[in-house]
């Protein structure tokens, strides 16, 4: 098969070269000590400003935190993570906390710049027809700028770093942070807890349907730094928002970690649309380096008739742990998932979602694609429960996995619990490969070898491709195209 | 425009020799014909002429407009207008029909150095040549083949063929699953690309595609080699007499 035998050797050659993000910037940081201690915690406070109770609620969970144990059940392989080896905070010199666009630092810009991310608002606004989107960029541990703040906050929509609103709005990080996800939850969550750097904070009030795209751009760029991000949204009676994540690294050879907590409220009649493009240093050819992914995501469709739909391009990291959940907490709320998660190389994914029906009505989708290649190893968890009062509960869930080469792995691990008789769940699954066929097929049309695979892959994770916002869609397009790339040319 | 000399080729998986020393000479502007018995070799003819590599040549030479295409890419190979219409086209999920078409000609320009089309262009083109071979605007936004009909695929191929404008074309069995309606439009779509500096080799089982596409030569293939060739009687002549006639005087 000697076709799809070259295209094989091709993708398992993928090299560092491919990951087009992987520069690394010079700045001036303030840094805390090495290392994970109750003073490390005051100290990132103490820069946050924090207001006392944000303090203890960090202090609490780092105790529990020193109590639990690493989970171990993810179909994932690495090396004991010494959380001692780590710096826990980062920041470019001098930034506290955002500023206005002209006195970020022209260097902290030009990074941004070199990655596509716009955050000069007038050029933004120069390009007639691209809808706007307001950025936050968060910079290892500091979000370094918001932009369209000021417009937003028209609107009534509260845009801004989690560090700026726990202190200008304590009353609403109070009542909403740890809701969805508690500091007790698991072995990341409360790490991340404890030492949390920054993330966005978004507030939409009642009615209100957010005017533009928000997204968040993190950029971890010093070794040997953890990122702990910690987003909250919230989508208060009636409202609605589209948010975007998307993160880049520089290549490096030790492994860095990026433990997320991401929570999301819809009360009555909201929705909340989140989408993210996962690009972190995947690590080289070798599996050397790479990020290790490990975030919890989840959302509470707290009100009746409440929306919350993930979408997930993760093509990046040398491991992801990750699985955006909805609880359908209201009745006849809806959550959705929408994932394509690209492994080459020797990355390592265990990602899905899931789908906990407690209200009446309710029902969820899952759509998975999991494309595998080189020696990669690619599994879809997933868990779909009903509980006794979630009457008519509804699911659908369909898992498929496109596997490239034939060292590659991929797995569907569904877990499917129903404790209301009226409750309905289909589970569908597809495993395939990118036939000979398909390849001599477009080869004949003119297409070479990587520009066909590409071709294939879209096509195969189209259905989900349509569910991110229009601007990124092509980006994400792209994107995958790159990470299956086998060599540059 | 292609001079097949002493072709010799195999499985190569298995090794099983299928083209046993091919001649066969096809000039600028003729239609030929490629006739012969079930196995003889007619599309794995076809697949080594555009370069799958399930196969390999052990012996002989391909020249296209005098360059030996042996080396080439099957990509390189189609940029350079070498086109096959596929006896079994090949489904791709989730690429519309109109986005493959797009990549395909964009990707064959880039190859040749000439600008991307213009989406206008582009639209223009297809538009045009859909309405030609009767294909609805609803179906060059379904999937590539997904579904489609066996006429549909066939008129798919043909409108690749048209929009590519290849100059040397290969139909493997394209009267394969086709009533008289849809041959009859396929044939006419051949016809139309028919032109003093491009040829096409129509490989067939039956008489009955040549009733419409009328081959300026015919050939016979049997085990690996061409038999007997002549002018388009001889293809009346297999109708009414089978192969065996041939084969035995050959041997």
């Amino acid at each position: 098969m000697p076709a799809v035998q070259e295209t094989i050797d091709q993708v398992r050659q993928i090299d560092v070269d491919q990951y087009k993000y992987g520069f690394e910037t010079t700045i001036e940081v303030e840094k805390a000590p090495k290392g994970l201690s109750e003073d490390i915690i005051r100290f990132i406070s103490a820069k946050k400003s924090e207001p006392e109770w944000m303090l203890e609620w960090r202090l609490d969970a780092y105790r529990r935190w020193l109590t639990m144990e690493e989970p171990t059940w993810a179909r994932v392989n690495y090396p004991k993570i010494d959380f001692n080896d780590i710096y826990y905070y980062a920041a470019p010199k001098g930034t506290t906390g955002p500023k206005s666009l002209d006195e970020v630092d022209p260097e902290l810009l030009k990074v941004y710049e070199k990655l596509g991310i716009p955050l000069k608002e007038q050029e933004m606004l120069a390009g007639v027809q691209k809808s706007k989107i307001a950025v936050d960029a968060v910079f290892d541990s500091v979000s370094v700028v918001t932009t369209f703040k000021e417009e937003l906050k028209k609107a009534g929509v509260i845009f801004m770093s989690i560090s700026e609103a726990i202190r200008e709005y304590p009353d609403l990080v109070k009542k909403y942070l740890g809701s969805v996800v508690p500091p007790t939850d698991n072995y990341y969550a409360t790490l991340n807890c404890a030492v949390f750097t920054d993330g966005s904070f978004v507030y939409v009030p009642k009615g209100v349907r957010c005017p533009m795209e928000l997204s968040t751009y993190f950029r971890i760029n010093e070794k040997n730094t953890g990122q702990f991000e910690r987003t909250l949204i919230i989508a208060e009676e009636g409202a609605y928002v589209s948010y975007l994540e998307g993160c880049t690294a520089p290549q490096r050879d030790e492994n860095q970690l990026h433990a997320a907590v991401v929570e999301l409220v819809a009360l009555d009649e909201a929705e909340i649309k989140y989408s993210t493009v996962q690009n972190w240093y995947p690590g080289d050819k070798h599996g050397k380096g790479g990020i290790y992914n490990f975030v919890t995501k989840r959302g509470d469709c707290r009100g009746k008739n409440s929306k919350i739909s993930w979408t997930q391009v993760e093509t990046g990291s040398a491991i992801t742990w990750k699985y955006p959940s909805c609880i359908l907490r209201g009745d006849g709320s809806r959550g959705e998932f929408y994932s394509i998660a690209v492994s080459n190389g020797h990355q390592q994914i265990d990602s899905g979602t899931k789908m906990i029906h407690l209200g009446k009505n309710t029902s969820s989708r899952i759509v998975s694609k999991g494309i595998a290649a080189g020696v990669s190893e690619n599994t879809y968890r997933g868990q779909v429960s009903a509980h006794r009062k979630a009457e008519n509960a509804r699911n659908f869930t369909q898992c498929d996995s496109l596997l490239i080469g034939d060292k590659c792995g991929a797995h569907t691990v569904p877990y499917i619990e129903a404790k209301n008789s009226t409750a309905q769940f289909e589970h569908e699954a597809t495993t395939s490969k990118i036939s000979e066929d398909q390849l001599f097929y477009c080869l004949q049309r003119g297409i070479p070898t990587e520009a066909a695979i590409a071709l294939i892959v879209n096509g195969f994770v189209k259905e989900v491709i349509q569910e991110l916002p229009m601007e990124f869609a092509v980006e994400a397009q792209k994107l995958i195209g790159i990470s299956l790339e086998g060599s540059v040319g | 425009m292609l001079e097949i000399k002493n072709l010799h080729a195999r499985i190569a998986e298995d090794g099983t020799e299928i083209i046993r020393g091919l001649n066969l000479t096809v000039k600028a502007g003729e239609v030929a014909a490629i006739m012969g018995p079930n196995g003889s070799g007619k599309s794995t003819l076809s697949y080594i002429l555009s370069g799958r590599e399930d196969y390999e040549v052990t012996e002989g030479e391909i020249l296209y407009n005098g360059e030996n295409i042996l080396e080439l890419e099957a990509s390189e190979r189609a940029a350079k207008g070498i086109f096959l219409a596929f006896q079994y086209p090949v489904e791709i999920p989730g690429v519309a029909t109109m986005q493959f078409l797009k990549v395909a000609m964009n990707e064959q320009r880039k190859y040749r150095g000439e600008d991307e089309l213009t989406t206008p262009e582009f639209m223009r083109r297809v538009k045009e040549a859909a309405a030609e071979l009767k294909i609805a605007p609803e179906m060059l936004r379904r999937p590539l083949n997904v579904g489609f009909s066996g006429g549909e695929k066939k008129r798919a191929e043909i409108l690749q063929m048209a929009l590519l404008e290849p100059k040397l074309c290969v139909l493997d069995e394209t009267d394969s699953g086709l009533d008289i309606d849809a041959l009859k439009i396929v044939a006419d779509g051949v016809n139309a690309l028919r032109s003093p500096d491009r040829a096409v080799i129509v490989i067939t089982h039956y008489q009955r595609l040549l009733d419409y596409i009328v081959p300026d030569t015919v050939h016979v293939l049997y085990k690996g080699q061409v038999i007997k060739s002549g002018d388009k009687t001889l293809a009346h002549e297999l109708e009414a007499n089978g192969y065996a006639d041939i084969i035995e005087a050959a041997a």
